[in-house]
Order: structure tokens, then sequence, then C-alpha cells
């Protein structure tokens, strides 16, 4: 049998019911591994080990009852520090909220609770899920278990790390323009973006409302299906939240695709695409094809404006929503006030990284009077076209095969000092929040430097299915490269 | 060409205060990316609505009943100032 900590969360759960491995030795095994490995990969924010083993305990004697279990009943998960736990520190590594302590949970949060799950701890980002490598972190950096001197991306980098370093099975990320997928392909591990609506995101710290879901993050494909299940489904206190009957996604598990029509998107294979990153991918697709899927090239020809479009309307979303924080309510007051423009000013001035501050005047100036058709308009209409290209390819095709990033993880402090060039390592995933369509990152490979390459397949709205059952057959069937 | 007088402008409006040196860096950076974003006006979306969303959403109204609130208490603990009623502010009116 492997070591505890390298299991995934579907054996984890198999050797409770055999009897074969005790909830509280499986908590245990995570924190004793997280005290020595986390001094180099940094993934962790804040530990909750007491709760974690009382609940463990608790878990266990109804383990020991014959009691029926939830799906994640006594199953270590690792959470996002931008999702709201209630009683637990929920920093979106921010100075700005460094003590903030939510009184509820986040809806996922609830629905992990009820299935049994047990949180280790909160994970490190970038701040307030603004980043593609974690190093916008208040706090400190995350560093790529693969390679210690790499970023894991971002801005869930926290998220895959911990998974890919086996200091947690399974996590919990955010996607906004790419957050799970970019971090999940840097780490070499699974990370899914659900349709915009499937998921809830009451509790969950706002970046840019029309963008924002809530994922899983993996060591296999099962697992995406399991967590899926628990955190999927229609919630009345997020608005945009689906009205759609709950599936059962590991019914979608099936080694099996035949017949199933693959598209290749060519402007996801222009320049700018790493030569690796594309051999892997292109390799992934003729095993597809092996399989019986058919592949074929086919066109998004707005993809190109994607990416402008996206942080206009992202930072300008992100401005509105950090509008809240202004040192009165919670989060950080300055200690430099006289009025009450101070505590404004001065709390979101010394509060704020670089990186917020600058996607709030961003935000601020496309919204500003004279700019607001120009750019923010513009941006909504460019999305009405994205998507219209999206439904139009999916008329003809299943799914889409792209890589997930232009490249393999970069070096730590490599384009830090450049903001656009960190912004282009989002190309390739941006596409998928403007149109609100779901889409997975898998492992494909690694380039020759040993670094994971991500293959992301893309499936039309509410259609998680397609894209588990392709991703897992791929999972099953490809050879170890 | 965004100016730094622009920058200083929508910081202002941003409630930031930002040094020399950042209205400085936040300058250059901002000359770049809205160079890059400018690249939204060479698409043609004449006749295009906006789109707010990417699915189709519609007013969500829920039943209008009363609830469990939060406790004051508790929502008061992350305040970084109240007077254990309420949040407490400088004077705002002399």
């Amino acid at each position: 049998m492997k070591n505890i900590c390298e299991l995934t969360a579907h054996e984890i759960c198999e050797a409770y019911s055999n009897k074969e491995l005790k909830v509280t030795d499986v908590v245990k095994a995570f924190y004793e591994k997280i005290k020595v490995d986390d001094e180099k990969i940094k993934g962790y924010i804040t530990l909750c080990e007491e709760e974690a083993l009382t609940q463990a305990e608790e878990i266990q004697s109804r383990y020991d009852a014959g009691e029926e279990m939830g799906a994640l009943a006594g199953v270590p998960i690792a959470i996002k520090d931008n999702m709201c736990t209630r009683g637990v520190k929920t920093t979106c590594a921010s100075r700005m909220l460094e003590n903030f302590i939510p009184p509820y949970d986040a809806t996922v949060i609830k629905k992990l609770k009820e299935a049994g799950a047990i949180i280790l701890g909160k994970v490190n980002m970038d701040e307030f899920a603004m980043g593609g490598s974690t190093e916008n972190s208040a706090f400190f950096k995350t560093h790529n278990p693969v390679n210690l001197n790499k970023v894991p991306g971002g801005s869930s980098g926290g998220s895959a790390a911990v998974v890919a370093g086996n200091l947690a099975p399974i996590s919990l990320g955010s996607d906004t323009g790419g957050s799970i997928r970019e971090p999940a392909s840097f780490c070499g591990i699974v990370g899914l973006k659900p349709t915009y609506g499937l998921v809830s995101r009451y509790g969950l710290v706002a970046f840019a409302s029309s963008l924002d879901q809530i994922g899983p993050m993996t060591k296999d494909v099962t697992d995406a299906a399991i967590l899926l299940n628990t955190i999927s489904g229609h919630d009345e206190m997020d608005s945009t939240s689906a009205k759609l009957d709950k599936k059962d996604y590991t019914k979608a598990l099936v080694n099996d695709v035949k017949g199933l029509k693959i598209g290749l998107p060519k402007e996801f294979f222009a320049e700018g695409v790493n030569v690796e990153v594309k051999e892997k991918v292109l390799a992934a697709a003729k095993k597809f094809e092996e399989l019986g899927a058919s592949i074929e090239e086919c066109s998004l020809p707005a993809t190109e404006y994607c990416l402008p479009a996206y942080y206009i309307i992202a930072c300008a979303e992100a401005s509105s929503n950090l509008g809240r924080f202004d040192g009165i309510r919670y989060g950080y007051r300055t200690e430099k006030y006289e009025n009450i423009q101070d505590i404004f000013k001065n709390s979101r001035s010394e509060g704020f990284g670089e990186e917020v501050k600058r996607r709030i005047i961003l935000g601020t100036y496309v919204l500003s009077s004279g700019y607001y058709d120009a750019y923010y308009k513009k941006a909504q209409k460019v999305r009405t076209i994205v998507k219209q290209n999206f439904d139009k390819v999916f008329e003809k095709y299943d799914l889409l095969l792209t890589p997930t990033a232009p490249t393999t993880a970069f070096d730590i402090g490599s384009k830090i000092n450049n903001p656009l060039e960190m912004y282009m390592s989002d190309i390739l995933t941006v596409p998928v929040n403007v149109s609100g369509v779901p889409a997975i990152s898998i492992p494909c490979g690694n380039d020759s430097e040993g670094m994971p390459v991500g293959l992301q397949l893309i499936a039309k709205h509410f259609d998680e299915e397609t894209l588990l059952r392709a991703a897992y057959t791929y999972e099953q069937n490809k050879e170890v490269q | 060409m965004i100016s730094k007088e622009e920058i200083k402008h929508i910081a202002e409006l941003s409630m930031l205060n930002l040094s020399e040196e950042e209205i400085q860096k936040y300058t250059v950076n901002m000359q770049d990316i809205v160079e890059f974003a400018n690249k939204v006006n060479s698409l043609d979306t004449d006749g295009v609505t906006e789109s707010a969303f990417a699915l189709d959403t519609f007013n969500v109204f829920r039943k209008d009943e009363v609830r469990e609130s939060f406790d004051r208490d508790e929502l008061l603990k992350n305040a970084p100032s109240s007077n254990g009623e309420a949040y407490s502010l400088p004077s705002m009116m002399n």
C-alpha cells in the first residue's frame, strides 16, 4: 500500500470502509508531513490541527458504529484562503484581512462539512486571487513541489502545491481567469473549473463576480468528480447559482471516448506556446484519436480579444468589489487618521499590496467617465462575441482540446517585475471564464526539465460529464511519459 | 498615453494614496496595460449587445421572510473599533 499521504480521496475512503485505516491516523499523518515538508513548500497560511483531530475522532467513532457516512467522511482537505470558514481566519493572503475571522461558512464549506470532510487548513494564494504565480501573497511565496525554484502557478498556488506535495489529498481553488487550471498544470495535478453558476459563490471573497467560480483540485479525475458532487448545486444565497437538478458526476467516469468529436482551436496553438508544451498536447490529442475520438482543427476567431477584454472586465469588477474594504466594519484599519477620509485612504493604501492596487487603478480607469464606453462597454460586447464563438464550435464538437498554459512553471521572480508578461500566462485559460463554459486541466507529461505540462479540455455549458469522461479515459490510458 | 496626473486622479477616485515612486511605476505599467487593452477596439462590435454575465440571468428574488441573522457581538469582533453596540468612527461633522 502507498504511503498515507500519497493516497487519493477515493483510496482513503475505501481504506476506511475496509477498516485498513483510521481517520485519526490519516489526519495525524498529514500534519506530521506538513510539519516537515511545508517548511520548503510553504503552502499553508493557517492550520486547523486541533479542530481537525477532534473531528477525526468523532468521524472514526461513527465509522466504528457502522453509521452511513458522507461521500468525503474523514477525508482531509485544504481550502484556498479566500473561502469563508466560520471561526477560522480567512486572509485572502492580504494584510487587509490578516486578522479576519468570518462569522459564517461559505456554502462550499458547509457542504464539505456535511459530507464529513476535514479541513486541514487554509492555503496560500495571490492576494485577493490576483496573479498567476502566488508571488503576490502578502505573507510568503509558495514553492512548486516538483522543483522548489519554480512557482506553483496561481492564484490557487497553495491549493495546487499542497496536493502535488502530498500535504493534502484534495483541495478547493477558485478560478477567475485560470486560477485553478494554471497551477494544476504547473504542479502536475487535476484542476476543474466548473460552468459559471454550478457551484455557489456565497462566502467566496469576490474578485470578479461575473467570472469567479470555485472548483476541485485533486490528484486524479475520480476525486475531481467526487468533490464536484459535494460542492455543486443550487444555492439561494447566490443569485447567479444555476437552478438545475443535482447530478452524480461519478457516473461520467467511463473509460470510453469512442465517437467523441474533439476540436483543436488553432488560435490556442499559435505563436507564444512553448514547443515542448505543444508537442505533449498534440501527443495527447493523438492518444484520444487512438482511443476512438475524432480530432479536427477548428477556430475561435475572437480568441485574441479575450485577454484584453478579460482584464478590463475583471479589474472593473474588482475595483467595485474591493470598495468594501474601508477600515470600518472589518479588516485592516490604519493607525494614522484624523478624519473618515484618512481611514478610508490610509487603510486601503497600507492594507492592499502592489498588484491589488494596480488592478483597482486599472478598473477605476476603465469605468471612469470618458473611458466607460471605450473599454468596459466594449469588453462586454467582446464577451458576447466570444460566447457566440464557443456556441458555434460546440454545434460541431463535443469537446475542445488545448494546452492549459503556454509554458510550464517558470522560475520564482522571473516575471514579477513585468505585470503584462505575467498576464500573458492566462491567455489560454481566460476565454473559458469569459464564456462561462467548464474546463479541466490534466497532466499530459513533462518537459525536458521535468516540469509538468497540462492539457486543457473544454466543454459546453453544464456538460461537466463529457469533460470528466474524456479526462478519465485519457488518465486510464496514457503511458507514463 | 496615460499621464502621471491621470494616475493621481484615478488614485483619488479609488481612495488610494500613492507615493511619488508608486505613481511613477503605475503610470508606466498602465501605459503598457492600456495599450494592450486598446486591442478590444479593433474588433467590430456593431449591433452586438453587451453581456454582463456568461449565462442569461434574470432578476432573482427570494421570499421576503424573517430568517436568522448574524449575532451582533460576533460581527463586532472583526471591527477595528467598536463601542460594544456599534462600529466607532471619528466624528464626521463638527
